[in-house]
């Protein structure tokens, strides 16, 4: 009996000092992680918040040697991300319908899922040289068009299978529920799954557009930049991440200021899509 | 008191019984056999469900009552490889026939389900939502459409004064209700009941019971059931499966009170299952 409690108590004993060890290393892997996060996002807050000012938001890009501000980048960023959400959450969300609802386990289901994925760990500036050759290099010129596109290649993955996963955690007894009622598949789909798994989709919509909206390298190649004040998409197009790029390497100091505060710019922004996305999530149910 | 008053409204209903049993058939199941994929779940089964009465399927789990009620609105066709054959006769119509419409079959024949299921939108939505599919109403007829559902089910004093809450702010028991007014306002002539009440307490449970025994005025009910009582106390039928094979078929109180096959009353006494 004795003997029992003992060998319980050891291992009692073995199991604490093994939670110890797993708990210590795993308070360093984040405390080394939380140290850099902290350093990178203190330096962006001292530098970006110092650099901010009321005309960074109605000057435009300036001319080297004089003073300006950030204008047109900020709309420019704004109208490719606009429009890259038009463009990527309807395909996104039916192509994700789809593999919920229709593909299954079909094969044309497991390709696409398999691209997919692939597309979701494309490196970006592949996409950036994609759209490249097959819209720039035959238009003949960048603009603001090619941007958004090279844009939604990065977008719609992230809805698909956000979408699709939100879709599959709808119970089936609420799909059964509808047939019962003689509802046709389309409705059952769009009029009852899709309403009951709003919050998530519109939850990966958001986070979508929290990645597009700091990808410099695909809109290198596409949207390029424009230091003047511009909203004709077919023109090359000012947009935030890559005025920060050159400013940030320029050597006078009031681009690089003005590369600080376009940087805080983008974080605040990704940082508030991000607290809204979390709050639709948590409105589910 | 609840058990004596129920014992009343089951003598009632006995009178009621040999009186309704010369209702013609709403469904006739003809050597009906169902498969999943290579499990053979119901073995030739074959009985009458008849117009405006209560028909309880019982039996222990996994016996192919579930799976036989939901042959007869052809659910399982939902899902690849589960087959039914032999013949379901819908007032002289083969519902397993290839070419049946089943959109239009289950319209007409509704169904609930163990775990309420309201759609997440309002009360009036939930209603609306199948009138919809199969028919266009204008503001005022749906509207009534909605009032009269609710009625029916029991529910209108509850839920008159939220019709724009969303159906999932209410009690299990409420939402259990407004999935069957959701089905009476397709205005079906069949109700297929799986288990709706295993999933509510006793309260709820006795006021589904009570609206069951007043639909069937208007509906043909069938009703699975785990609760015998249940089945003793609301069906005018009851069919006893076991194994996928339909041991008995009869009128409720014969079947409890002297049923034919030793396996019943072993099972109804509960010396089994």
């Amino acid at each position: 009996m004795s003997d029992i409690l003992e060998s319980k108590k050891a291992i009692l004993a073995k199991r604490k000092r093994t939670n110890k060890i797993a708990l210590t290393m795993s308070m360093v892997a984040m405390s080394i992680g939380m140290f850099f996060l902290l350093w990178i996002l203190s330096v962006l807050f001292i530098k970006g918040f110092s650099s901010l000012n009321l005309e960074m938001f109605t000057v435009d890009t300036p001319a080297p040697g004089s003073a300006g501000g950030l204008r047109n980048a900020i709309v420019g960023s704004f109208m490719l991300v606009l429009t890259c959400t038009l463009i990527s959450s309807p395909l996104g969300i039916l192509a994700g319908i789809f593999l919920s609802e229709y593909g299954a386990k079909s094969r044309v289901a497991a390709i696409t899922r398999f691209v997919t994925d692939i597309m979701l760990s494309a490196p970006s500036i592949v996409i950036g040289l994609f759209v490249y050759a097959a819209m720039v290099a035959q238009m003949e010129h960048f603009s603001g068009w090619a941007g958004t596109v090279a844009l939604a290649l990065i977008a719609i993955p992230v809805v698909v299978r956000t979408t699709e996963n939100m879709l599959q955690l709808v119970p089936g007894s609420l799909r059964e529920a509808a047939f019962a009622l003689g509802a046709p598949k389309w409705k059952v789909s769009l009029m009852i799954v899709l309403r009951a798994a709003k919050s998530g989709v519109i939850t990966g919509v958001l986070l979508a557009l929290a990645r597009v909206s700091g990808e410099t390298a695909p809109l290198l190649f596409t949207a390029l930049n424009n230091q003047f004040f511009s909203t004709n998409m077919n023109t090359p197009m000012a947009n935030l991440p890559v005025v920060i790029f050159q400013f940030a390497m320029s050597p006078y100091d009031n681009w690089v200021s003005l590369a600080w505060g376009g940087a805080l710019l983008i974080t605040l922004s990704v940082l508030g899509l991000n607290i809204l996305a979390r709050v639709f999530f948590r409105e589910k149910v | 008191m609840d058990i004596k008053l129920n014992a009343a409204k089951d003598n009632q209903s006995q009178s009621e019984n040999i009186i309704r049993s010369n209702n013609k058939n709403a469904l006739e199941i003809r050597d009906l056999d169902f498969y999943y994929g290579g499990f053979h779940a119901l073995k030739n089964v074959s009985f009458d469900v008849k117009e405006k009465n209560v028909t309880a399927f019982i039996g222990p789990s996994g016996c192919g009552k579930s799976t036989l009620l939901r042959t007869l609105n052809r659910m399982y066709d939902l899902y690849p490889g589960q087959t039914a054959k032999g013949e379901i006769n819908f007032y002289g119509e083969n519902i397993l026939n290839p070419k049946q419409d089943l959109n239009l079959l289950r319209s007409r024949i509704g169904m609930v389900f163990q775990k309420p299921t309201p759609f997440p939108m309002s009360i009036y939505e939930n209603i609306a939502f199948g009138v919809r599919l199969y028919e266009k109403l204008n503001k005022r007829d749906m509207d009534d459409r909605v009032e009269w559902a609710l009625t029916r089910a029991a529910i209108w004093n509850e839920t008159k004064d939220k019709l724009h809450q969303s159906g999932l702010s209410l009690s299990g028991g409420q939402q259990q209700r407004l999935c069957i007014a959701r089905v009476i306002a397709n205005k079906p002539s069949v109700l297929l009941l799986d288990e709706p009440t295993s999933a509510l307490d006793p309260i709820s449970t006795g006021r589904i019971e009570e609206l069951v025994d007043e639909l069937k005025q208007d509906y043909t009910i069938a009703i699975v059931t785990h609760n015998m009582q249940q089945a003793a106390r609301i069906s005018d039928y009851t069919a006893y499966m076991y194994l996928g094979e339909l041991v008995e078929f009869g009128l409720t109180n014969e079947i409890f009170i002297k049923p034919k096959r030793q396996e019943t009353e072993d099972y109804i006494t509960g010396r089994f299952g």
